[in-house]
């Protein structure tokens, strides 16, 4: 529990600074790879313009697959970490089967599952239930990809929001329960906004982990970044030049999304 | 049903484990009533308090508060909303401003509109005496005002009964008497009180009733001026020589 501190809020000038600074050589970072890009493209249009121009599509794959799987891990994660704490032992034991059997298994193991067993799996259940749709499904594999990012990810963010629910003093829900609120009331109008902030930080691990491993879409059929990458090599033969470049455009797109938590972190500290 | 007491406990049994905290306390409180729970650490004075809005589940006996037995989630709820809570650590939420925590249940539990439930809220502070803390966050106050404001903040849902578990135990000994000046108010504006607290100040002032428990049981109950004056029982004796020191 914070004391009261008469100066709380003061203006400290040489932290203004300190953080001023952290922003710059953020942004700094950012500039420095986007600017090397940029030089390759004009100083060198083939191969670097051409390879940019062909790979755009993929870039535009990745960062969407990213978005949707993170806001559906949002949901899921907050679901099985709800799920984590409660009372009620069959709730948490599927919850806590479901984080532990999901987290023993490699992610790229379970997109492979999703792509290639699942879909199976529906077939023959079509058939033997005598459903047409489900025996001729067709996979989709970006559906299957983004299933297989949320259910992976939502495992680990089960985890996190549970550690920040645990780290909000108990007297916080019994203070809420006594004025009459439900549970569910309780969480969301005390306890969580209290244990976002708390999460913000790991939250934004998550989604910069997130934004990389999707990369290991591009092994089930999603022509994301990292295949459309594969496919211009794949007919130009020109590994060194393409992977650099896969590698810049997924250090600008990591850069950037840690200057967007950042900023995010910084925007809910100072509401206070 | 003019007898009938607002607090009706009966040989309620609470465990903690292998603990036997409460050894079946009965208690009956009449309305407009004011009783102080005094006894040593662990004597089951706080488990019985917290049994009453039962943020403590009890193992056996029955407790019925203003009519409703505490037995269902929905009449668990409907007591809560009737019995105001104050806390030794106040609790106050510290995301919101003052102002937000004493609405926050007024809008979602009672249904209020934001500006009936301002108007609630600015009458309170000027009644617990911090009328121009409203827009500040909770960090901000000291122990007395925040504590004062807990207390705005349960009057706000405007209980029948409020319960205060120790709530000038966390205080600073100079900011002790600011949050006692409103609970003595309170009293004298006849609202029904159970004070778990050692402050035998307020409890001569404003009690109607003093009890001692220790080990989970119910040792001596009497009219304040009785209990700390002439009490009958030895082991109210040693508490006290203890206390008062």
């Amino acid at each position: 529990m914070e004391t009261s501190d008469k100066n709380a809020g003061a203006v400290n000038p040489e932290k203004i600074l300190k953080e001023a600074h952290k922003v710059e050589s953020g942004w700094i970072l950012v500039g420095t790879v986007v600017a090397l890009i940029l030089i390759m493209v004009f100083t060198k249009p083939d191969p670097y313009q051409n390879m940019i121009v062909f790979m755009a599509d993929g870039l535009w794959v990745t960062i969407y697959t990213t978005l949707i799987s993170f806001s559906l891990v949002l949901v899921v994660g907050l679901i099985g970490g709800l799920g984590r704490i409660s009372k009620n032992p069959i709730i948490r034991g599927i919850a806590t089967v479901y984080v532990e059997v999901i987290r023993g298994i490699p992610l790229l193991v379970q997109l492979i599952f999703w792509y290639f067993a699942m879909p199976a799996i529906l077939r023959d259940l079509g058939t033997t239930l005598n459903i047409e749709s489900l025996a001729n499904y067709k996979t989709n594999p970006l559906v299957m990809a983004i299933i297989g990012l949320t259910i992976a990810y939502g495992a680990y963010m089960s985890e996190v929001y549970r550690a920040g629910i645990q780290s909000i003093p108990k007297g916080q829900m019994e203070a809420a329960r006594s004025l009459g609120m439900t549970y569910f009331q309780a969480m969301r109008y005390v306890i969580l906004p209290q244990a976002f902030r708390v999460i913000l930080p790991p939250i934004g691990n998550e989604l910069i982990t997130l934004l990389k491993d999707s990369s290991l879409v591009s092994v089930v059929a999603v022509a994301d970044l990292t295949r459309r990458g594969r496919e211009f090599t794949a007919t130009n033969f020109n590994p060194i030049e393409t992977y650099s470049m896969l590698a810049l455009l997924y250090l600008v797109l990591t850069l950037l999304t840690a200057r967007l938590v950042s900023y995010t972190e910084r925007i809910t500290k100072t509401e206070r | 049903m003019t007898d009938e007491p607002i607090i009706h406990i009966e040989n309620v049994h609470k465990y903690f484990g292998h603990v036997h905290a409460l050894k079946g306390v009965s208690l009956d409180v009449q309305k407009g009533e004011v009783v102080v729970i005094i006894g040593p650490s662990g004597s089951g004075k706080s488990t019985l308090l917290r049994c009453i809005n039962r943020l403590e589940e009890f193992d056996k006996g029955k407790i019925i508060v203003d009519g409703i037995p505490l037995d269902t989630a929905a009449n668990i709820n409907a007591v809560r909303t009737e019995v105001g809570m104050v806390f030794q650590q106040f609790n106050l939420f510290p995301h919101l401003t003052v102002q937000e925590n004493i609405c926050l249940a007024q809008r979602i539990i009672r249904h209020r509109s934001k500006e009936e439930a301002a108007k609630v809220a600015k009458d309170l502070l000027a009644k617990v005496g911090i009328p121009d803390k409203a827009k500040m966050y909770p960090p901000q106050l000291s122990g007395g005002q925040q504590q004062r404001v807990a207390i705005a903040r349960a009057l706000a849902m405007n209980p029948k009964i409020m319960l205060f578990d120790e709530p000038t135990s966390a205080l600073d000994p100079e900011m002790i008497q600011e949050v006692l000046d409103v609970m003595l108010n309170l009293a004298k504006e006849g609202m029904t009180m159970v004070v778990v607290s050692h402050e035998i100040g307020f409890a001569k002032a404003a009690a109607n009733r003093a009890i001692l428990m220790d080990d989970g049981q119910i040792v001596e109950e009497a009219a304040p001026e009785i209990l700390f004056n002439n009490p009958k029982q030895e082991r109210t004796k040693l508490f006290l020589s203890k206390v008062l020191k």
